[in-house]
């Protein structure tokens, strides 16, 4: 039975990725084609489009399977970044599909937040146009180690190689030129036919590299650097039996053992591991990922917020951060209020002390000290912050090195923050 | 960069449990949504990797249509016993009885009424989280929902006004009256339920599995004869070997034609079947292109 391939035999575990591109590129199609190509879409599903294409008096539309809320069919349009499965016998893959106009930067900082590969769409006829350039700059902005230059509509160029070989040249200039150091793979394909795609289709004979799925299969899946020192957010402070003491959380990076000294940030109080516990056993290690349960030999005050640390790794506290902030709200960066900060499992108060400069999406420098970040803004920025957190660079450790803002009044979300270089320089000073 | 490892249960759970415990670090007074079906059972065993062996920093509450089958009450209670945790329970039919809900047919469908209840029940112990077993791969509204989502003071699902979800900072603020439904196992596909089952080797309901039942046909779907859900009188009843893939109200869950007797037999039919889970088995969400949304809006889980 073929179908049973699709249980895991070689299970490569997970790989999150994000499609972008411009209104019309044929994204929503393109996630349709491998969805349909590889079997994650199912009959009912199938029908119920066919059904729609059918009333509207066209031919199968893939693309209707990711519009999803009423609004958006009514105007064809696509709101909000939106998430897909499916899965192969080689890994499962989470899609999160960002839409292209609207509120673009917003939706492709919270696609590109959680993944670690971007396809990026380009339609053969237009090649690299500005949205283009916005999105992998975003994908660079956010550290996202792997691009994928889907050249899609290849059947309107007459399946060209000197269009696809132009195309692949300007964006490697482009690239080039704003220093994006992402690994980049270009290909050719037709979304709406699926060459290139899942299959290799009848068209493309000059191409010989991978098909999209290929590429999905097999790029490498990027992870925490082994060598990084250890850090544990605490998430939840829980009562054992008596008054023992177990703090909950989860390693981000680096590892511990049974008897390491460590130090209790900000507070700096150290204390030594007695027991490393899982639901299912008692441990000498903690590796980063894992999920545990920590107990001290001291019985200090250790509350949510704090972070673990040993005491033979550098740990670099401030209460100034230097950051790149990516502002989200439609009401703008206010620089006389106070928002809270949430850093791991931290929540301070901050203040955006100054801006030092504003990303230009159109000509791509940076404007000096504008007024403000207004949505879609991004900004270098300086915040001083009412408690100190473990300043890690975002390029050193993405998973501590980031933050988000949080608005005092709403309780809405307003602000995505990598902490920067220059963060350990404002101590000093 | 090393390349991982994580085999993709580990990952999903892994996932689950930093959120559980988000839940337990962020929020006051939260509430794990339990009925004894399949997703509520993997969320209870993530709560137990989560927090053992401590006790759950929140009570189970399941909201009870009144319309169960009674082999998934039992389980419920028995998995209840088991664990030692609180379990609240709130019922339809006193959303029934105190006017609250109103019914336009004594037999219809409690499905959509469950989101009265499950508010009243919010308002009444002030919970300000609830956590759920939706996943996104359930139905096309879900796909854009987040993993903690915001509702207002009327339960309501505004998806133009969620709340930016970055990395893995989730954002649980919210004011009094508001609360956020919180989805630990929203990356999670009906197959990878499955595996995860198998792989712990946890206990389900009986009705998952294949056993004789009397249907009838209406509709494309197997309706089960019960005395909820009668046969009409044009309709043939057969005794077939069915499995149920979801559980929920009994008038609107359909069972599907199976013969899997164990866990891993239905992993296999899971791996090869070529209808979704709601498609096959949910009567209620057909009627409309966009039923789930609509009721999401109005509160639903």
């Amino acid at each position: 039975m073929a179908t049973l391939d699709r249980i895991d035999r070689t299970d490569q575990g997970v790989l999150r990725f994000l499609t972008a591109g411009s209104v019309d590129d044929g994204k929503s199609t393109l996630i349709g084609r491998l969805l349909h190509d590889s079997k994650a879409i199912l009959a009912d599903q199938l029908a119920a489009i066919e059904r729609t294409s059918r009333q509207r008096g066209q031919a199968l539309d893939l693309s209707l399977l990711t519009d999803g809320l009423v609004a958006e069919r009514e105007q064809g349009i696509t709101i909000d970044v939106a998430y897909r499965y499916f899965a192969t016998p080689r890994r499962k893959f989470i899609v999160a599909d960002a839409p292209g106009h609207e509120q673009y930067t917003r939706n492709m900082i919270t696609a590109a937040s959680t993944a670690q590969l971007a396809v990026l769409l380009v339609d053969a006829r237009k090649g690299v146009v500005a949205q283009t350039k916005r999105h992998a700059t975003l994908a660079h902005l956010l550290g996202i180690p792997h691009l994928v230059l889907a050249i899609n509509k290849m059947d309107t160029v007459g399946y060209r190689q000197d269009v696809f070989v132009a195309i692949t040249d300007a964006f490697a200039r482009f690239a080039n030129d704003c220093g994006i150091i992402a690994a980049t793979q270009a290909l050719p394909l037709t979304a709406l036919d699926g060459d290139m795609v899942v299959e290799r289709g009848a068209h493309l004979g000059w191409y010989e590299g991978p098909t999209l799925l290929d590429i999905l299969e097999t790029a490498p899946i990027p992870d925490t650097p082994a060598s990084l020192p250890f850090r544990f957010p605490v998430q939840f402070v829980a009562r054992m039996s008596g008054t023992e003491r177990g703090y909950m959380g989860r390693v981000e990076s680096g590892s511990v053992r049974l008897g390491d000294e460590v130090a209790v940030l900000p507070g700096g109080h150290a204390t030594r591991i007695r027991d490393i516990r899982s639901v299912e056993s008692q441990r000498s290690i903690a590796r980063r990922h894992d999920n545990v349960t920590l107990f001290v030999d001291d019985p200090i005050d250790i509350a949510r917020g704090d972070m673990l640390v040993r005491k033979d790794e550098a740990a670099v506290t401030s209460k100034i951060v230097e950051a790149t902030l990516s502002w989200l709200d439609a009401a703008p960066l206010d620089l006389a209020r106070t928002y809270r900060l949430r850093h791991t499992t931290r929540d301070v108060r901050a203040r955006v002390r100054r801006i030092d400069s504003r990303w230009n999406v159109n000509t791509h420098a940076a404007d000096p000290a504008p007024a403000t970040l207004a949505i879609n803004d991004i900004g270098r920025v300086v915040l001083d912050l009412a408690e100190p957190i473990v300043a890690d660079l975002y390029e050193a450790n993405r998973s501590i090195g980031r933050f988000i803002l949080v608005d005092e009044a709403t309780h809405g979300t307003v602000a995505a923050g990598m902490i920067r270089q220059g963060s350990a320089a404002a101590i000093n000073g | 960069m090393n390349a991982v490892s994580l085999h993709h249960l580990a990952w999903l759970e892994s996932e689950a449990i930093h959120i559980l415990r988000e839940v337990a670090g962020q929020c006051a007074n939260p509430a794990l949504l339990f009925s004894g079906g399949k997703d509520s059972l993997v969320l209870l065993r993530l709560a137990e990797k989560a927090f053992r062996p401590a006790r759950f920093p929140f009570p189970l509450l399941h909201v009870d249509t009144g319309h169960n089958f009674p082999e998934v009450i039992e389980f419920r209670d028995r998995r209840v016993a088991e664990l030692g945790e609180r379990l609240i329970v709130r019922t339809v039919d006193e959303s029934i009885a105190q006017g609250r809900v109103v019914l336009r047919r004594a037999t219809e469908s409690r499905n959509a009424h469950q989101a009265v209840t499950l508010l009243d029940a919010i308002a009444e112990f002030g919970f300000d989280a609830c956590i759920g077993g939706a996943r996104r791969d359930e139905e096309k509204a879900r796909a854009k929902e987040r993993i903690f989502s915001f509702r207002d003071e009327f339960g309501q699902w505004d998806p133009r006004q969620q709340r930016p979800e970055l990395w893995d900072l989730y954002n649980a603020r919210v004011h009094a009256g508001e609360h956020v439904r919180v989805f630990p196992i929203s990356n999670w596909t009906e197959l990878d339920i499955w595996q995860y089952i198998d792989r712990e080797r946890l206990d389900v309901p009986s009705i998952y599995f294949a056993h004789p039942r009397r249907v009838v046909r209406r509709r494309n779907a197997w309706v089960p004869v019960t005395e909820l859900t009668p046969a009409r009188d044009d309709e043939r009843t057969q005794t077939l070997s069915m499995r149920f893939r979801t559980v929920g109200d009994i008038t609107c869950t359909a069972p599907v034609a199976s013969t899997a007797l164990t866990v891993g037999a239905i992993i296999a039919e899971t791996a090869a079947t070529t209808i979704t889970e709601r498609g096959a088995t949910r009567l209620d969400d057909q009627t409309n292109d966009a039923s789930m949304e609509l009721r999401k809006r109005a509160g639903y889980f």
